[in-house]
């Protein structure tokens, strides 16, 4: 009986921390305010057309990051006039991954020509709110900051060309046309965020 | 520091390239044997560090009724190019299943629902058990807490 019980404290205890994990889809997020690499401080409130934020966990130094690049550059691009900007955010802690510090950040953003906002979570505040767990880790969210869609920004990370489903442009479609995405949710492979301990 | 099995060797050049369906059967296997299944990559610099624990543990364990697989999530075109020479050059002698599986997202949720995907990852499995760790390793010492935690909580 015992162990029984115990086992039960266990699974809640277990269960309630999946729980606090961070937004889910339909959660409303709660503004920020990180520095930018042009070292101005970057809230989503100063983006007053937004018609929704295409929110990227991401940094300097993981290939995976690297290999989407190009991507989170394009899709800036394709949705920043229809009212979707990205905005990228890097979780990792410098202490812990050298290459993901800030100064790092302003020369990849130069070098890589970054049209949108490459934000520094200094301190490690922000990416716990959402439940980020890897770079790339996309967060779409509504203009009411609702989460409209987790995951991954296609299905296929190695190879842009063969790529099949496109999962942010569809989430972004479904939510210009009044719909949930569907998928709302998808995994991917990425690099852990990096933190102490 | 050369790390040896005594149960089996392993060249390094002995690396089994598996899609979803092959690691599953390998997870599911229904005998009294532990399988811990570490998902890693060449450049993935926190799984590198992690990887001498787990041969040690293996190499602690080798007399035990345990297997550790170090699953590779490198892309199959690195295959020669990177682990090959990366297996060589730290000497690793445990099993590495290169896991190719096509969609991450169709392959993630069926080997552990509660996995983001990030990387590195651990699963240890026994008769259709299973315990999983999205996080790296500190040390040996907290890998063998984990592994000890596991087996508690498995019905044999």
């Amino acid at each position: 009986m015992k162990n029984i019980l115990i086992t039960a404290l266990f699974t809640a205890f277990f269960a309630s921390l999946s729980i606090c994990q961070g937004y889910k889809v339909g959660d409303v997020a709660e503004d920020f305010s990180l520095k930018n690499v042009d070292g101005k401080m970057v809230s989503l409130a100063d983006y007053k057309n937004a018609k929704g934020y295409i929110i990227i966990f991401t940094c300097n130094h993981c290939p995976y990051a690297k290999m989407y690049e190009k991507r989170i550059i394009e899709l800036h691009k394709k949705y920043e006039k229809a009212g979707f900007p990205v905005i990228a955010i890097n979780p990792n802690d410098p202490q812990v991954e050298p290459e993901d510090d800030y100064d790092t950040m302003v020369k990849l953003s130069k070098k890589k020509k970054y049209p949108f906002a490459y934000l520094f979570d200094d301190g490690q505040k922000v990416y716990p709110k959402f439940g980020a767990t890897r770079t790339p880790h996309v967060f779409i969210l509504d203009k009411d900051k609702k989460v409209k869609y987790i995951g991954a920004i296609d299905d296929e990370a190695r190879d842009e060309s063969a790529v099949q489903v496109r999962y942010v442009e569809n989430a972004i479609a479904a939510i210009e046309s009044g719909k949930d995405p569907n998928p709302s949710m998808t995994k991917a492979v990425g690099c852990g965020i990096k933190k102490k301990g | 520091m050369p790390y040896t099995v005594q149960s089996q060797t392993v060249t390094s050049s002995n690396v089994a390239i598996v899609d979803t369906r092959e690691l599953m059967s390998l997870i599911h296997t229904n005998d009294d044997t532990i399988r811990l299944f570490n998902f890693w990559a060449t450049w993935c610099k926190p799984c590198v560090r992690e990887l001498p624990y787990f041969e040690e543990l293996s190499q602690s364990k080798s007399k035990e009724k345990f297997r550790l697989y170090l699953v590779s999530l490198d892309f199959r075109k690195d295959y020669k190019k990177r682990l090959i020479p990366f297996l060589n050059k730290k000497k690793i002698t445990a099993s590495v299943l290169l896991f190719d599986g096509g969609n991450p997202n169709n392959w993630i949720n069926t080997i552990n629902p509660d996995w983001s995907g990030s990387i590195p990852a651990s699963l240890i499995a026994f008769r259709g058990q299973s315990c999983f760790e999205e996080n790296a390793f500190e040390d040996l010492n907290s890998l063998n807490i984990f592994v000890n935690r596991c087996k508690s909580n498995f019905k044999l």
